[in-house]
């Protein structure tokens, strides 16, 4: 079994939306050398008597640790903006992404890499809207981990100073423990979806670098209470900024290209920090 | 769904370190904040075990209560969950425990 989203062996896929599944990169090529030796610093066996006891004190998701962290050395190196957009499944993250192509594409190098379980629905809207797309499709995985993004980067090649917006897999929960490599996770609740989201996901908002609050044109429709939302948000992360937009009407997308902007210029800035 | 992610890695590092040799037993440390569900770990490790050398071993779980350090009034307290706010009132506080996700070590079995 894949011990990386628990797949058969015909898990996760990768493929550029206008390209057959014949040829999708197959998931467990490893093409480029892992190094399998998790533990090489701590397996020196205590000959205890009885069974031997190993030490081990490895984080469990060293691997994936691991995968992160080439993928942010790579990102630096190009001087590109990576960041990890997070939602439940229906909150916009396609419509915003749509939506930020349209206004920024023609000053901005925007790649996207989509995360689905199935489909290459969302590669396709974003490759409409003008951005080149790669869809990893994680399969019976339900989130994207460091080693999926670093295929997609291998097929979609963003060049130095792009800005890389990775679309996970549409869950408040899971993506929570898998870094991707990511300058931040932006996530993403729509005022359909009720205030106390942040109360029932903390561990997602939490790790948010940027919260921001979709569908902002529906207020006047729905009992959601803005005030409360920020609140809460606050409650579990009072460090991240929030905004609040419609990717449909565009309200509020000016103050997220502004934080759009400054997170590429500290992406440059950090090249050579 | 993502303890059969972890579960997988688990595994897969403990069969790492036992090169081939059986294992007795798994030492876990999972924080009671790092949002894994232990049930969840240990159903998906008989399975994911089954076929290696870690198939029936004990899986020990260590579960490191929530501690945090208030970043306000610099007081250390107890996080029984995330929304738990500093005695002061602040929410602005680092979680200095609780939110382990560690192999700690293997035991082999006795050589038969």
């Amino acid at each position: 079994m894949c011990a990386t989203c628990g797949c058969d062996g015909d898990g996760a896929m990768v493929h550029l939306p206008h390209e057959h599944d014949h040829d999708h990169s197959h998931p467990h090529e490893h093409d480029h050398s892992h190094d399998h030796d998790h533990s090489h610093e701590h397996d020196h066996a205590h000959s205890h008597e009885g069974g031997g006891l190993i030490d081990i004190e490895a984080r469990i998701l060293a691997k994936n640790d691991r995968a992160a962290e080439k993928n942010r050395g790579w990102f630096r190196g190009r001087e590109i903006l990576a960041l990890n957009l997070v939602s439940a499944p229906g909150a916009g993250k396609t419509a915003l992404l749509e939506r930020t192509i349209a206004d920024l594409g023609g000053d901005v190098p925007l790649f996207v890499i989509e995360g689905d379980q199935a489909s290459a629905n969302d590669a396709a809207r974003i490759e409409r809207a003008g951005a080149p797309a790669v869809q990893v499709n994680t399969g019976t995985g339900c989130h994207l981990d460091a080693e999926m993004v670093a295929r997609g980067l291998s097929r979609l090649r963003p060049p130095a100073g792009a800005a890389v917006l990775i679309e996970n897999v549409g869950n408040l929960v899971c993506p929570a423990l898998f870094d991707l490599g990511e300058a931040a996770k932006v996530v993403v609740f729509s005022v359909t979806e009720g205030e106390d989201k942040p109360l029932k996901y903390p561990h997602m908002f939490r790790a948010a670098g940027l919260v921001l609050i979709n569908k902002i044109d529906l207020l006047p429709h729905v009992d959601f209470a803005v005030e409360r939302a920020l609140a809460n948000v606050r409650s579990v992360n009072p460090a991240a900024p929030v905004l609040q937009l419609s990717a449909r009407s565009g309200t509020g997308m000016a103050a997220w290209y502004d934080w759009l902007h400054a997170a590429r210029a500290a992406a440059r800035d950090a090249a050579f920090a | 769904m993502h303890e059969l992610a972890l579960t997988c890695s688990i595994v897969e590092v403990a069969e790492d370190a036992a090169a081939g040799r059986p294992v007795a037993r798994v030492t876990l440390v999972i924080g009671r904040l790092s949002g894994v569900m232990l049930d969840a770990i240990r159903f998906c490790f008989d399975e994911v075990a089954r076929g290696t050398v870690l198939d029936g071993a004990l899986l020990d779980i260590e579960e490191p209560a929530g501690r945090a350090r208030c970043n306000a009034c610099g007081a250390e307290f107890a996080m029984p969950d995330l929304l738990t706010p500093c005695a002061c009132g602040s929410c602005d506080v680092t979680l200095f425990q609780g939110e382990e996700l560690s192999i700690r070590s293997i035991e082999l079995r006795e050589a038969a």
